[in-house]
């Protein structure tokens, strides 16, 4: 198969939702530092390119389970930023009405069905709604965010092997950030790739430039077309690294120096930005019309959480079933 | 059809009906399919040959891989019914039942749902040891989100795991490995029986027994045996362990001022102590006697015949614990033992 090239409109779109992380996290930790948020934060900074350069190939009936370190994923499948903004802050306007937070995001009008606090279990529940998909005779394909380290953890074992024995059309994304909370890829995992694990379980891979939006977008659509056309799993494994640490505010110091400034120095937004003028896609008038844009829309997202009000306390005896507790 | 039926053909039934009235019920787990034998205890023998493979499917070991496609499949709109083995395996896939199946919806705000049913089944007596007889219902019904559902005979069970099946929540069915074989009312396939209500098996005055499972048996059995000593006991069985009908046995315990609970499960930190404790609240100063907690010793299930006797209840121990409610100073309790 040949790889495919996104197109102008595409890349633009890939720029927008790039945009719109790097905005949204810039916010985050801007309320963060102002104590306008109480809650530890994932940041997903230097992350934004994976899936942003994916999602352009999806559509609100995919369906997408993600992780705690997964507002990327969210925001590039569509996920409101008001609500989102909303539920961050605890407020009842909230996708979730405050009842889940930032770990626990979900909003199934887009396909965001699951964002789990747990390493690696967004791959056996991924395949629950790809099998509910193929059942149904659609071609409704499903992708299952994780990290590198969850690579160690049995559900991913389980859940590949699974997905592999019942052709399911799931993509596991493994956004490989070269460290599983404070400790090094090397130090916890024998594979020099996570890729190297798909042949065990029979099932087509790809090692990706995660931070390059072409590479990632060729290979996205190289495993969303097999899923859709019923052909089954691909495991992608795009490489990436994180800017912010595990959770915000630890000190790096597990970190080699070197490598961490080399990342910075190689920031994928800013690179993708300049790639696009230096290739004549884009002005930068275009460009800045964009994160104008962006801003415009945070600016909003953030002053609608702020008024929204917090969530009854009756809130506490609903939807723990569908019947409200006693 | 006979009007007498096995445990294990009312949940083959139960399993048949359900599938056929809603095309959107899945049966899957380890060895389920018909290739496999259809179980192996046989409660889903025939469901693959009738039903197919796609809705019928045999899978490997992986037990948070068959929560885990449990969950996204119910949330895509279908009604799974995975089987875990047996209840100590949920042990491996307590992420996915705890973490997940259980919490989903309230984490979402109520916009996803999980309507699973785990069926799983369980209970000392076959000299299977520390790993594979465990009653940890407990854990579940500790566990907000959950629906936990035991049921004691044939007609029950076929009707409880239709209502679970129908339940919009995740719902845990125990079932005892012990009673598959025997016989009782077939099930009244058009008589539902709702979750959360309990039922009065046998009417009495002097003592109220609360119970589930294989153990509501033992409180008949030891009822019977009672009535002819002159004591009458009415036996409450649960039916479905959380939520639980506090309610009816309230109602009886008020009419005989006492109350035994009793389960297979240790009785530490168990399901009789929430019943035990709210029933001591509410009758606080009507109680004619201390309540009784019926259960295992503090140990794992044991391996030798002699040890597994004396841990899981029987009749005779349902005796003496109503015996020592009836009279709490001439016979001591056996918890106070």
């Amino acid at each position: 198969m040949k790889t495919r090239i996104p197109t102008r409109v595409e890349l633009l779109e890939i720029y927008r939702r790039t945009a719109l992380i790097r905005g949204n996290d810039d916010r985050f930790i801007k309320m963060l530092k102002a104590g306008r948020i109480a809650a530890p934060y994932y940041s997903p900074r230097g992350q934004e390119i994976i899936p942003s350069a994916l999602s352009v190939l999806l559509t609100d009936k995919d369906y997408i389970c993600t992780i705690y370190r997964g507002i990327h994923d969210m925001l590039a499948k569509g996920m409101p930023v008001k609500e989102l903004w909303a539920e961050v802050l605890g407020k009842v306007g909230g996708t979730c009405k405050g009842k889940g937070g930032p770990m626990h995001l979900t909003y199934p009008a887009k396909g965001i069905m699951v964002t789990t606090g747990i390493v690696g279990s967004s791959m056996p529940i991924a395949n629950g709604l790809a099998w509910a998909s193929m059942l149904d005779g659609s071609d409704t394909v499903t992708v299952a965010y994780f990290g590198d380290g969850a690579s160690n953890i049995g559900t991913f074992h389980e859940a590949l092997n699974l997905a592999a024995i019942w052709n399911l059309p799931v993509i596991f994304v493994c956004q490989n950030n070269t460290y599983g909370e404070h400790t090094r890829y090397a130090v916890t995992t024998k594979v020099r790739r996570i890729s190297d694990r798909a042949p065990a379980y029979a099932m087509p891979s790809i090692h990706v430039d995660g931070n390059n939006p072409i590479a990632m977008y060729g290979a996205a659509h190289e495993a969303i077309e097999r899923a859709r056309n019923g052909n089954g799993p691909t495991l992608i494994e795009a490489m990436t690294f994180r800017f912010m640490g595990h959770v915000y505010g630890d000190d790096d110091s597990y970190m080699d120096r070197s490598e961490k400034a080399a990342a910075l120095a190689a920031d994928p937004v800013v690179r993708f930005r300049s790639d696009l003028l230096t290739a004549g896609t884009a002005t930068n008038e275009e460009l800045t019309e964009i994160e104008a844009s962006v801003e415009a829309v945070l600016d909003e997202a953030v002053e609608f959480g702020m008024n929204s009000p917090p969530p009854d306390l009756a809130e506490l005896r609903r939807d723990v079933y569908e019947t409200e507790v006693l | 059809m006979s009007d007498r039926m096995t445990m294990v053909q009312a949940l083959n039934l139960a399993l048949a009906d359900a599938m056929a009235e809603n095309a959107k019920v899945l049966v899957f787990g380890e060895d389920v399919a018909d290739p496999e034998g259809g179980g192996v205890l046989g409660v889903t023998k025939g469901l693959s040959s009738r039903f197919g493979p796609s809705r019928v499917r045999s899978t490997p070991i992986s037990e948070q891989a068959i929560i885990g496609a449990a969950i996204g499949a119910s949330m895509a709109g279908y009604r799974p019914v995975p089987e875990i083995m047996l209840m100590n395996f949920t042990t491996v896939a307590m992420d996915m039942i705890v973490n997940h199946a259980a919490k989903l919806r309230f984490m979402s705000g109520g916009q996803t749902s999980v309507p699973i049913t785990i069926r799983m089944t369980t209970g000392a007596g076959f000299a299977t040891g520390g790993q594979h007889a465990d009653y940890l219902e407990a854990w579940f019904a500790h566990t907000p989100g959950l629906k936990v559902v035991a049921p004691s005979n044939p007609a029950d069970a076929y009707a409880l795991l239709r209502a679970c099946i129908d339940d919009p929540d995740p719902c845990i069915f125990v079932e005892n490995i012990a009673s598959y074989g025997s016989s009782g009312n077939a099930p009244k396939r058009h008589e539902p029986i709702p979750l959360g209500k309990a039922t009065v098996s046998r009417a009495g005055e002097d003592v109220t027994v609360v119970s589930y499972s294989r153990v509501a048996n033992e409180a008949l059995a030891a009822a019977e045996s009672l009535a002819a000593e002159g004591i009458s006991v009415e036996v409450v069985d649960l039916r479905t362990v959380s939520p639980w009908d506090q309610e009816t046995v309230l109602q009886s315990t008020r009419k005989t001022g006492r109350l035994v609970v009793a389960h297979e499960a240790v009785r530490s930190f168990g399901v009789g102590a929430e019943i035990a404790a709210t029933i001591g609240a509410q009758l606080f100063g009507q109680l004619k006697a201390p309540i009784v907690r019926l259960g295992a010793p503090f140990c794992p299930v044991p391996y030798s015949n002699t040890l597994e006797t004396a841990f899981a209840l029987r009749k005779g121990d349902i005796i003496d614990g109503v015996k020592a409610v009836m009279e709490p100073v001439a016979n001591k309790a056996p918890e106070m033992s």
